[in-house]
């Protein structure tokens, strides 16, 4: 191992002992971490581990609860992300930050704008940002993006090119800092980001890269920081470490025993109740070709934006599909969230708080929702209710408390138990134990294993590998859009999960 | 076929300016405007196509344009302003009483101006450090001034000598003819123009639009949002305080019960105009037009002889189709 600290090359950016809570949650614990003039530091971890979190603070848009950061040797204690850009510490956000009803030129200088007098500088924003856009991308494709365009019209690799010409526009930009930033790009804007990266190294500029995509990591990395709970776990020269080191520090815990699982078999004489053919959607999925049959749940597994939730919005109806082909129990096609339910299949939202359950309305409203009789009956409901908090368990004040008052996991058996009210046969689930406690995810996991004892079929998204292992009787993996084939949960590890998960498509048009 | 024996060459000026014209968000509002002129003036010829109705019309659009200019802003930004017929009231009301007090003509003028600014500043201080909605708050807003304006009025018309004022929209006597328009609509025009210039030109504007169009990303690139709403808020209260201004030169007496359900229409010059409730769109430029539009529609429908039930209700579907075919016009 290298030694970390080089007397040669002082750390351009000191990270010491920085942690972070959420309530009862540790985002962070006591992170040391430096970066150097120069390089390119990779933080790597799965979803949850504390990535993000530690880049918000860095940006100035968290404050550490404790620790401390340097600047090149100075405090850099930033109350807000103008704070961090003066200093010289920019983002480069995961989820796109961009207006999209300004034009290129006006979201590169955002904040920062350049006047005469009382007015804009239009002339100088533009020249400006057509030069940092030729900088970073070269000439031709520069002429491709018109400062003077609005940004909504732009594809997303070149959105993204203009995020990071705002990073550059800063005043004096010395630590660059992306998040996930190639998690909507095909592979050709990813190989044109990495020449931008090494351009701005090369200028001697520290970059910290976050990312899930570790071969991607492995290309454009000098040293490593592995997190894991919030704590780092491992640190590194990427040139003497391998990527199966980096996924057993990532995935390092012990897998659990709660998964409790009766003795089914895959039965492949049984109904396919749900079939896609090259399935696609408007955006993603790009293509996803699957069966599932009565008595199975089939995982997917797959990171952060790789077009799982996609794929059950468009299954569900929720999203239109632009090609392909599926069938839905006996509906061919596509068909409206109304109808789905209608015929028997019932989704349930990895956004718990806009779309899984009404926060403001009663677990008796929340569970009879989906179907309500002609005439409702407010003690009928409150029955229902009241049957359901039993059979799962639900911990609650009383049937007519709001499911705001209830604790994450029981506001997700208030979700599930609509979905089981309604008696559906086939159930999309989106990261059902999402902010769940391990005791609520027990009694989630137990449900999935009834159904399809039963004879229900589950579709089963999720980022956690070892649920899905657990669970699940196949596993599929999706990764920028396409679903890979589903293969028995035997045939499987959580290695070989997450380096599918992580592989950078280079044959995008197969 | 004539378009045959065109050369491509003579094409190419009208299209890429008919190219530039459809992209513009004040488009679908121009055309409609000349459309629906076009469809009275036929109707009506004798009266409607004369430049004294033209006149007429663009004075009674001044005070709707003056305060949708301001709405533009609040709009763009991603709110919303229902209090706008109760202030330009309680505008009347200020200058009809400080006249009555024997206060300078000047002072009366920037007495309602100034009044307008602090209950615009209020509600942007409501809605930026208190998290209140814009449109709970400035429905609040809509009764308190109501009845603000009454009370002050003690519940009554209040008769006044002008002083002049009136002059700001009254037809021009003949010494003046030279101004074309009378005072009070190159006032509108001014004002537009100005606020088209802010809105489009300056640092200031620019973060109303990104503010409007994400305010997250506005947030997290340093725009100093709360101030800025405070700032639009109070910004549109000095446009609704000239407004009132204009409205009291209209009627030449303070008027409690003026200009109810005034904000609707003003919302809807915004609206017809391109401007999106949702936030981050719209001109100043499409505003007036839509403002003209409306105008249009409820004279065109007066010279028709049209009885006023059935011009409410025109003008009601009118602002739905409109809206509804800029929208297709944007898809498209």
């Amino acid at each position: 191992m290298t030694a970390v600290r080089d007397p040669g090359a002082a750390p351009l950016l000191e990270i010491r002992g920085v942690s972070k809570r959420f309530g009862a949650t540790r985002a962070l614990s006591s992170i040391d971490l430096d970066v150097r003039a120069g390089e390119v530091h990779a933080v790597l971890g799965e979803n949850g581990a504390g990535k993000s979190t530690l880049m918000k603070v860095l940006g100035g848009a968290l404050k550490p609860d404790d620790g401390a950061l340097r600047l090149d040797g100075a405090p850099f204690t930033p109350r807000d992300p103008r704070q961090a850009r003066r200093a010289g510490v920019a983002v480069v956000h995961q989820e796109r930050a961009l207006c999209p009803h300004l034009t290129v030129a006006e979201n590169v200088f955002l904040g920062d704008e350049p006047t005469r007098g009382p007015w804009l500088d239009a002339r100088a924003m533009r020249t400006r940002s057509a030069a940092l856009l030729t900088q970073l991308a070269g000439e031709a494709r520069a002429s491709r993006t018109d400062p003077s365009a609005k940004v909504a019209s732009l594809p997303p690799g070149d959105q993204q090119l203009v995020e990071i010409a705002r990073a550059l526009a800063a005043p004096s930009p010395r630590v660059i800092v992306f998040d996930e930033p190639t998690s909507t790009l095909d592979a050709a804007d990813v190989a044109r980001l990495f020449e931008a990266i090494r351009a701005l190294r090369a200028r001697g500029l520290a970059v910290v890269y976050v990312s899930h995509f570790l071969e991607e990591v492995r290309a454009i990395a000098d040293r490593f920081t592995v997190l894991r709970d919030g704590a780092k776990v491992a640190e590194g020269e990427v040139a003497s470490s391998t990527i199966d080191g980096w996924v057993s520090a990532m995935a390092g815990r012990a897998i659990e025993a709660l998964y409790p699982r009766s003795a089914r078999a895959a039965d492949p004489s049984r109904e396919v109740v749900l079939e896609a053919r090259a399935l696609a959607g408007v955006r993603l999925p790009r293509d996803a070709s699957f069966t599932l049959r009565r008595g199975e749940v089939l995982g997917i597994a797959g990171l952060v934006g790789a077009g799982r939730t996609e794929l059950l919005r468009a299954i569900f109806g929720l999203d239109p599909i632009a090609r392909g082909a599926l069938r839905v129990l006996h509906v061919e096609g596509a068909a409206r969230p109304h109808a789905r339910l209608e015929a028997g299949v019932g989704m349930l939202s990895e956004d718990r708080a806009h779309e899984g359950v009404a926060l403001a309305r009663s677990i008796a409203d929340n569970v009879g929702l989906s179907r309500l009789p002609w005439i409702v009956r407010e003690g009928a409901q409150r029955a229902i209710g009241q049957r359901w908090i039993e059979r799962l368990g639900i911990r609650a004040p009383s049937v007519d408390a709001p499911v705001s008052a209830l604790s994450g996991g029981n506001q997700q058996k208030v979700a599930l138990a609509r979905l089981l009210h309604h008696d559906v046969d086939v159930l999309l689930l989106d990261e059902p134990t999402r902010g769940v406690d391990v005791a609520s995810k027990a009694t989630l996991y137990g449900v999935v294993d009834e159904l399809a004892t039963r004879g229900k079929a589950v579709l089963l998204v999720s980022s956690q590998v070892p649920e899905l292992l657990g669970v699940c009787d196949r596993i599929a993996v999706m990764a920028r859009g396409v679903l890979g084939p589903a293969r028995p949960v035997s045939e499987w590890t959580e290695e070989a999960i997450l380096a599918e998960a992580t592989a950078t498509a280079t044959a995008t048009a197969a | 076929m004539s378009a045959q024996t065109t050369t491509p060459k003579q094409l190419d000026l009208p299209r890429a300016f008919a190219r530039a014209l459809a992209r513009a968000p004040w488009a679908g509002p121009l055309v409609a405007l000349v459309l629906v002129y076009g469809f009275y003036a036929a109707l009506a010829p004798d009266t409607f196509a004369r430049p004294e109705i033209v006149v007429t019309m663009l004075c009674q659009t001044a005070v709707v344009v003056v305060a949708a200019v301001g709405m533009t802003l609040v709009i763009v930004s991603g709110g919303i302003d229902l209090s706008v017929g109760s202030v330009v009231a309680l505008g009347t009301v200020v200058v009809a009483k400080a006249l009555r007090g024997g206060l300078p003509l000047p002072v009366a003028v920037l007495a309602a101006i100034a009044v307008s600014i602090g209950v615009g500043a209020l509600n942007g201080v409501a809605i930026a450090r208190l998290k209140i909605m814009p449109f709970i708050v400035t429905l609040g807003a809509m009764s308190v001034l109501r009845g603000a304006a009454k009370g002050l009025a003690h519940e009554e018309m209040i008769y006044v000598d002008a002083r002049g004022l009136e002059s700001l929209l009254a037809a021009l006597p003949k010494a003046r003819a030279w101004m074309l328009v009378p005072p009070g609509v190159w006032l509108a025009l001014g004002i537009s123009v100005a606020a088209a210039l802010v809105l489009r030109s300056t640092r200031f504007g620019r973060h109303v639009v990104a503010i409007g169009s994400s305010e997250p990303t506005a947030r997290l690139c340093g725009v100093r949002v709360d101030a800025t709403k405070i700032a639009v808020y109070a910004l549109a209260g000095a446009l609704v305080g000239v407004a009132s201004v204009l409205e009291f030169s209209r009627l030449t007496l303070g008027d409690p019960t003026d200009s109810v359900g005034l904000e609707l229409t003003v919302i809807a010059a915004v609206v017809i105009g391109g401007g999106s409730l949702a936030g981050g769109e719209g001109s100043v430029f499409g505003t007036v037009l839509g403002a003209l539009l409306m105008t249009v529609i409820r004279s065109g429908n007066t010279h028709l002889g049209l009885r006023s039930w059935v011009q409410e209700m025109i003008t009601g579907a009118i602002i739905v189709l409109a809206v509804a075919l800029d929208g297709f016009r944007r898809r498209a």
